[in-house]
């Protein structure tokens, strides 16, 4: 169309983050056909088909435990915390490296981050969807699970703030609520964008509701910045603090291998560690799937690949200093607890972890490495892998073997354990797939900013 | 020339140079009741048509406050007054352990009160505008910069202010429909 006259920049100047030849057009086009188009590629049908099986799975578990109770699951005593309180932490975990990426990285104006921001910040939604799920069920009548809330009522009893799983609570639902507004405040732009692009009567009603009437205006644009700027400042502490607080649930408690004071930082780096592994996970087969890797090129996955090595070594020297604590402490059940890790029961998840979570990444320093997003997506996948089972090693290994030998058990997980957990895999995989089907996954507004002809001319600024 | 019927008059650029230029242009013409449509945000547009303070910082500010003491006075009501439980002869106003959520809290009375404030400024939700009159207006959301001077500037003139916006090299200039 003669109408799509655009600036075309044929070359791009060192230091850009995306591939030249873009426009803001064109750039706007390609992220919004994912959603507009008729033709969805097989590959999305595939992963939804998946993901929805799964979650029927998880329909069935749900609705087994709901009529037999938490007895399906191998939670016995002394292990009654199970799959169910590892796979919580490790879901929320996964959700960290969106509000990092999407808030942090915006604090420090790392503007890479803007083509990976939207559906890392998805992720971190369905992520700690996927993780409520797990206390939920976990408290055996999930249906009473408002007893867990501050509210006037008839038995006269409220719930005790001094306990680290009522900050969870808080902190958990203060997670959810905050990262739902600061995603949906950065889609309104590109909802926006939908509205005015979609054929669809149907479509044009429903984007035009969720814009609420956006328009672009100057005016829009500086409150917009000042609340994205205010959101991300907001966000930037309250992740840091989640699983603090996340971590706060075993140090608060006296078992040996969980009453630490380093588990906070522990915590959050292995965090930020799974998320980025799970970013990798979804930007790769997206981006070769729907051709998006000018918009998330190499170099964002180098960059993903280099956070990964470096919180990495911070999980790495954590391991380090928990058996040098347990050895300078000098606590006899200290010193047990860690030897039994590595020697007892669940010794071959302990060093599978080590290699998981500390060998295997080794592989990032090379550059060759880093810029395949084959080996990528497999180290991303070994990481996962490695920090549930720290997860479930910390919880497990713990309770199954704590201070008298007369009250230790083993835990072993029932096919109900293993049908719930991947029946959250299917949750996270549902939702996601649908994200991306319905809503544009990368955020447009902020990618044309990256335009080399979006910076304002010299003339203009005087 | 009758300037009712009209919400006013707009200009369409390729640019987003091009856009900022022409605010200032109008500004330095006089005319005050104008605003500019971009398909991303323009830090010097901002400067250009004076922007830059709004009033978020501070309602958030409240909205962290209100939540921290919410937080707080809440736990200490619970815990002192409502339902005290002695637990090994503690004190019942374990300040401490009441932090995270009164921290949580604040954080999340802060974050509503920035989305519904930014909301409020704005003039969100609005259902109806009378930019999107403008067929051509659908490119602001893509990659289209407009300006529009309101007719209800003192200087508005329908015809001049047309003319005033067609000097500054616009691909287009168009009335927007009340």
């Amino acid at each position: 169309m003669a109408d799509d006259r655009q600036i075309v920049v044929e070359t791009a100047a060192p230091g850009e983050i995306i591939a030249p030849g873009y426009t803001f057009g064109t750039i706007t086009d390609q992220i919004s056909s994912v959603v507009l188009t008729r033709k969805t590629p097989l590959f999305w049908f595939a992963a939804f088909g998946i993901g929805g099986s799964l979650l029927m799975l998880f329909l069935l578990a749900v609705t087994i435990l709901m009529v037999k109770g938490v007895g399906i699951w191998g939670i016995r005593t002394p292990v009654m915390w199970g799959f169910a309180i590892t796979n919580f932490v490790w879901w929320i975990g996964i959700g960290h490296a969106g509000t990092l990426i999407s808030a942090i990285l915006l604090l420090l104006n790392q503007r890479w981050r803007n083509s990976i921001n939207r559906f890392a910040e998805a992720m971190t939604l369905f992520a700690v969807a996927c993780a409520g799920m797990f206390p939920l069920l976990h408290m055996g009548r999930p249906w009473l699970f408002y007893w867990l809330l501050p509210y006037p009522n008839t038995m006269a009893i409220e719930p005790q703030f001094r306990s680290p799983l009522v900050w969870d609570v808080f902190a958990v639902s203060t997670y959810a609520t905050v990262s739902l507004l600061f995603w949906y405040v950065g889609l309104m732009p590109d909802l926006g964008t939908l509205r005015d692009r979609t054929k669809n009567p149907i479509g044009r009603a429903i984007y035009g509701i969720m814009a609420m009437g956006w328009r672009g205006s100057a005016r829009h644009w500086s409150v917009f910045d000042t609340a994205s700027l205010l959101l991300a400042g907001l966000a930037t502490p309250l992740v840091l603090s989640v699983h603090t607080v996340v971590s706060f649930d075993f140090t608060i408690a006296i078992v040996p291998g969980w009453h630490s004071t380093f588990f906070p930082p522990y915590f959050v780096a292995g965090a930020i560690y799974s998320g980025f592994a799970m970013v990798l996970a979804l930007a790769i087969p997206l981006r070769s799937v729907y051709g998006l890797q000018g918009l998330i090129t190499d170099k964002h996955l180098d960059n993903c690949g280099k956070i990964m090595l470096a919180t990495g070594w911070i999980v790495a020297y954590a391991y380090m200093m928990e058996l040098f604590n347990a050895w300078y402490g000098g606590n006899t059940y200290e010193q047990a607890a860690f030897w039994h890790r590595m020697t007892g029961p669940y010794a071959f998840q302990y060093w599978f972890l080590v290699t998981c979570n500390i060998v295997a990444p080794q592989f990032l320093w090379f550059k060759r490495v880093r810029h395949s997003p084959v080996l990528l997506f497999i180290s991303s996948i070994v990481v996962l892998t490695g920090m549930w089972l720290e997860r479930f090693m910390i919880i497990v290994s713990s309770l199954a073997q704590d201070f008298l030998p007369s009250s230790w058990g083993i835990f072993r997980p029932t096919r109900w354990d293993w049908a719930t957990y991947a029946g959250t895999i299917g949750l996270f995989m549902f939702l996601f797939f649908l994200f991306v089907r319905a809503l544009p996954m990368i955020s447009i507004f902020e990618v044309r900013t990256l335009l080399p002809q979006a910076k304002v001319s010299k003339e203009a600024k005087s | 020339m009758s300037d009712r019927g009209i919400y006013g008059v707009m200009a369409e650029f390729d640019s987003p140079s091009q856009l900022v230029s022409a605010a200032r242009a109008a500004q330095a013409k006089g005319y005050r009741k104008l605003d500019a449509y971009s398909p991303f945000p323009i830090e010097e547009l901002t400067d250009a048509l004076h922007l830059h303070k709004n009033k978020l910082p501070l309602i958030v500010l409240a909205g962290g406050v209100i939540g921290g003491l919410t937080g707080f006075l809440m736990q200490y009501w619970i815990a002192v007054v409502y339902f005290p439980i002695n637990i090994a002869g503690r004190p019942l106003n374990s300040w401490p352990s009441f932090i995270i959520i009164t921290f949580e809290l604040t954080i999340l009375f802060a974050s509503i009160s920035a989305v519904l404030g930014m909301m409020a400024l704005c003039g969100l939700p609005m259902p109806y505008h009378p930019v999107f009159n403008v067929p051509r207006f659908s490119a602001a959301s893509r990659n289209r910069f407009f300006l529009c001077i309101e007719s209800a500037d003192p200087l508005f003139d329908r015809v001049k202010t047309a003319e005033f916006l067609g000097t500054l090299k616009p691909r287009e200039v168009s009335e927007v429909a009340q």
